[in-house]
């Protein structure tokens, strides 16, 4: 999170928190273990008030920013969302609702409209099982068929995927890129729920069989959505970042007061100078991941060239780091680090899941070699 | 100057940008590549100094230097941003890469924060000119760690002071001009109460300097034997049993070196000799970028660069505005230094075989090896990544102090270990 922030931008962090602390506690999030849903429906209205889909919508179709910079707003959320491992689909609604805003406000007005007063969910349809898994290409095809588009193949992890009235699925036509929205009830579509390992986020696998939608639910051109889908997906790096970022700073709050409060041979944990310098690695990645999720998201948001690169670094250390320093937390705390009952899971769970989705560290290592080489015209 | 009259960035950049095209060569390939490495004889060695003196009177004369020094000391007084704009158009060219550390910073920093008028009239503008080469005289034999612990003692004798003593492990001091050295003036209070800073000419009687060799050949590294050298109480910057307060402030500008506002760098340059573009012309000349797991590491260098800048940037404002304590300059430098052994052990994996073996047809892959054994300057010099944790965690994140023997007690009964 930005070290300084406007009395605005405060105020607004500042209500989020509060909610999530209020609606979020971690034994909410325990209690919905086994909920199919992970969330109710309220809780997402309630939070939508708040402004959590609203930040990538324009003015002019409902939305708005604080700062006039919608995604460094949606930071500040998902870093709270990340402080209190948060239930709710906050990456898919925002990207997808800032999608509609962009090429179809005036079509899916009232999906729009539902989605920013959070009755209605819309799901980000991009990651595919791998090797084609939508960073590194993409095998869902959708072909032109007369006044109709067809979708054949298999998104997954899909977020929010049960819950959603309709999907935002991007495929290959030919060798460009095509985004249909399709609602989730079309024939042809079926899914399946995932295992997980967050507790209260849920992932559907959604195959498509010949799924026939009109045209006019192409967003943008036909074949040539490339530069928005990845638009989106550096967006989708962006605020899954934060939410890493937030929940590592909780995690190492955490550790800390509990390494004060600990003792061992008569002396607080925190006086073993072993501890005391893994706290202070631990301590520099937090700073190093708050500085580099910031100047990304920034990047990204002003549309700037280095903003790819920016994100894939963020996403690569952030993935890396993230889990490192949550199981050294785990470490720190001993046994009772590894009961349900304890709350460091939560967020080891959380930037587990986020290591994952979105491309891992070492597929954004591996943009960045190509953002390089591409520089120095190396093959 | 004014902020009126302040140039602004963009202008001032666009004719730094014309400047420097005009006047300096291009960097000369590799030219930032490669921790301390011996490459150069004596002599080779001697000229290159020569020259970044005359680059360094250049950039004066053109009204680039110590651009955020005070007009009244031969800077140009502006600001920070003008500092950046100037490095950022100094990529790929030749800079007094010596001069820079320890000269401006801490060395010229100290002295501005604590010099009198009469001191940095002195000294600041013949830095700025590229006279004055200076040198920090903190580690001794007996420890550097433990910087307040110095031994070398410093005797009052009428208007003047007797240095005896050793320093240790300064880098270039052969062919250097002035030491700022701290030493004990006090051996009957605690270890931090007995200390004051001086300044002194290098090459004078009763200063022998040693030049050590270091594992890789290079024979920068060296050390001072001080025998009754007199400094008038004039150089004393700091006052007298004071020198902690002066230690203090160094110890920072040391740490923030990577971000200093009084250092010239180009942009993109590696500080600790490898960076990302390194590894890039690694995995280049040793024909292996089609291989994704070289990808990978390539890939983890410029994460790992473009994270420290953008980690040292979050400190350097947060330092600014007072969010943060000036001991968060402690975690920069923990981070910077751990990136730095990792960036060249991902070279040196990258050569492959040729990390072990090369000649001197191999290009970029050429003293990856010696590189790599070299690895653990960038966690030694300049403060320990160990102490740099001891900080963040006990004056940063506030845990317990580690137990010592040298508190409250005077410094003259302090255990010391045997071979010192
Ligand atoms: C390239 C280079 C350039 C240098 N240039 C200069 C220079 O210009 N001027 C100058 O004065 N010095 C210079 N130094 C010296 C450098 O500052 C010291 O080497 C460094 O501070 C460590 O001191 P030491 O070598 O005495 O090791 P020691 O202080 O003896 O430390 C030995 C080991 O013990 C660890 N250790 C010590 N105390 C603690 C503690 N309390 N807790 C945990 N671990 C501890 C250290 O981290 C280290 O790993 C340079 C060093 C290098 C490598």
């Amino acid at each position: 999170m930005q070290l300084h922030l406007t009395p605005d931008a405060e105020f607004f962090r500042d209500t989020t928190a509060k909610f999530l602390s209020e609606h979020a506690a971690p034994a909410e999030i325990r209690r919905r273990r086994d909920d199919p849903a992970g969330f109710d429906t309220r809780y997402w209205e309630l939070g939508a008030q708040l402004g959590w889909t609203s930040l990538l919508v324009d003015e002019e179709h409902g939305g708005g920013s604080l700062s006039g910079d919608g995604l460094a707003d949606l930071t500040l959320v998902a870093d709270e969302f990340g402080r209190h491992a948060a239930p709710g689909p906050l990456v898919p609604t925002s990207v997808v609702a800032g999608a509609l805003s962009e090429f179809s406000a005036d079509r899916q007005g009232e999906l729009l409209a539902g989605m920013l007063a959070g009755t209605s969910i819309a799901s980000w349809c991009h990651l595919e099982p791998r090797p084609n898994d939508g960073l590194d290409g993409l095998a869902l095809e959708i072909r032109v068929d007369g006044p109709d588009v067809v979708l054949n193949g298999v998104k997954r992890p899909v977020e929010s995927g049960a819950r959603a009235s309709h999907l935002l699925v991007s495929g290959r036509t030919g060798g460009g890129l095509t985004q249909v929205l399709v609602p989730a009830g079309t024939g042809g579509i079926s899914m399946r729920p995932m295992h997980t390992v967050d507790l209260t986020r849920r992932f559907s696998e959604v195959a498509f069989r010949d799924v026939r939608v009109p045209a006019d639910a192409v967003l943008g051109e036909v074949g040539g959505a490339g530069a928005q889908v990845e638009r989106q997906l550096l967006q989708a790096v962006v605020v899954a970042n934060a939410e890493t970022v937030g929940a590592m700073q909780h995690a190492l709050d955490m550790t800390l007061a509990w390494a004060f409060d600990r003792y061992s041979f008569g002396r607080p944990l925190a006086s073993y100078q072993e501890l005391k310098h893994r706290f202070s690695d631990m301590k520099s990645w937090v700073e190093a991941g708050h500085a580099i999720s910031d100047l990304a998201a920034q990047a990204v948001s002003a549309g700037s060239p280095e903003g790819a690169e920016l994100a894939s670094a963020a996403k690569a250390f952030l993935g890396q780091y993230g889990p490192e320093l949550l199981q050294d937390c785990v470490q720190m705390h001993g046994g009772i680090g590894l009961t349900f009952d304890h709350d460091i899971h939560l967020f080891l769970r959380r930037v587990a899941l986020n290591r994952s989705l979105h491309g891992t560290p070492s597929q954004h290592r591996r943009r960045i070699a190509s953002i390089m080489c591409g520089r120095i015209g190396a093959p | 100057m004014s902020a009126e009259t302040q140039e602004d960035v963009e202008r001032f950049r666009r004719r730094a940008r014309s400047w420097i095209r005009a006047n300096l060569e291009p960097a000369a390939a590799g030219a930032s590549a490669g921790v301390l490495r011996n490459n150069s004889t004596d002599q080779e060695e001697l000229a290159e100094v020569a020259h970044e003196r005359e680059l360094q009177r250049r950039l004066f004369d053109a009204g680039f230097a110590g651009i955020c020094f005070p007009v009244a000391y031969g800077g140009r007084g502006l600001t920070p941003a003008h500092q950046l704009a100037f490095n950022e158009e100094l990529t790929g060219h030749e800079y007094p890469v010596r001069l820079q550390a320890p000269t401006f910073s801490p060395c010229a920093a100290v002295i501005l924060d604590f010099g009198t008028e009469e001191q940095k009239l002195r000294h600041l503008p013949a830095i700025l000119r590229g006279d004055e080469l200076w040198m920090q005289f903190l580690s001794e034999p007996g420890g550097g760690s433990d910087v307040a612990g110095a031994q070398t003692t410093a005797v009052r004798d009428g208007d003047e002071w007797v240095l005896n003593g050793s320093k240790v492990w300064t880098t270039g001091a052969w062919w250097s001009d002035w030491g700022l050295c701290l030493a004990r003036t006090n051996w009957d209070v605690p270890k931090h109460r007995g200390l004051s800073v001086f300044m002194l000419p290098i090459h004078q009687p009763g200063v022998d300097v040693h030049r050590i060799e270091m594992l890789n050949g290079t024979k920068e590294f060296c050390q001072e034997f001080l025998t009754d050298v007199r400094v008038p109480d004039a150089d004393r910057i700091g006052e007298v049993d004071d020198g902690w307060t002066v230690g203090i402030r160094w110890m920072f500008h040391e740490r923030m070196l990577h971000n200093s506002p009084y250092v010239t760098v180009p942009a993109g340059d590696a500080h600790a000799g490898i960076g990302a573009s390194s590894v890039l012309r690694v995995a280049r000349d040793s024909g292996t970028l089609d291989d994704p797991w070289v990808q990978e590491m390539v890939g983890e260098a410029r994460m790992l660069q473009l994270t420290t800048e953008a980690l040292q940037q979050r400190l350097t404002e947060g330092m600014r505005s007072g969010a943060m304590s000036d001991q968060s300059a402690a975690i920069g430098r923990l981070f910077s230094g751990v990136v730095s052994t990792r960036t060249n052990t991902l070279a040196f994996e990258i050569a492959g075989a040729g990390g072990g073996a090369w000649t001197d047809d191999d290009a970029a892959l050429a003293d990856c090896g010696s590189d790599f054994l070299m690895r653990q300057v960038s966690t030694i010099g300049g403060g320990t990544t160990e102490m740099a944790r001891n900080v963040i965690s006990e004056r940063v994140l506030g845990m317990p102090r580690e137990r010592t023997l040298d508190r409250n007690v005077p410094f003259r009964d302090v255990p010391r270990g045997g071979k010192s």
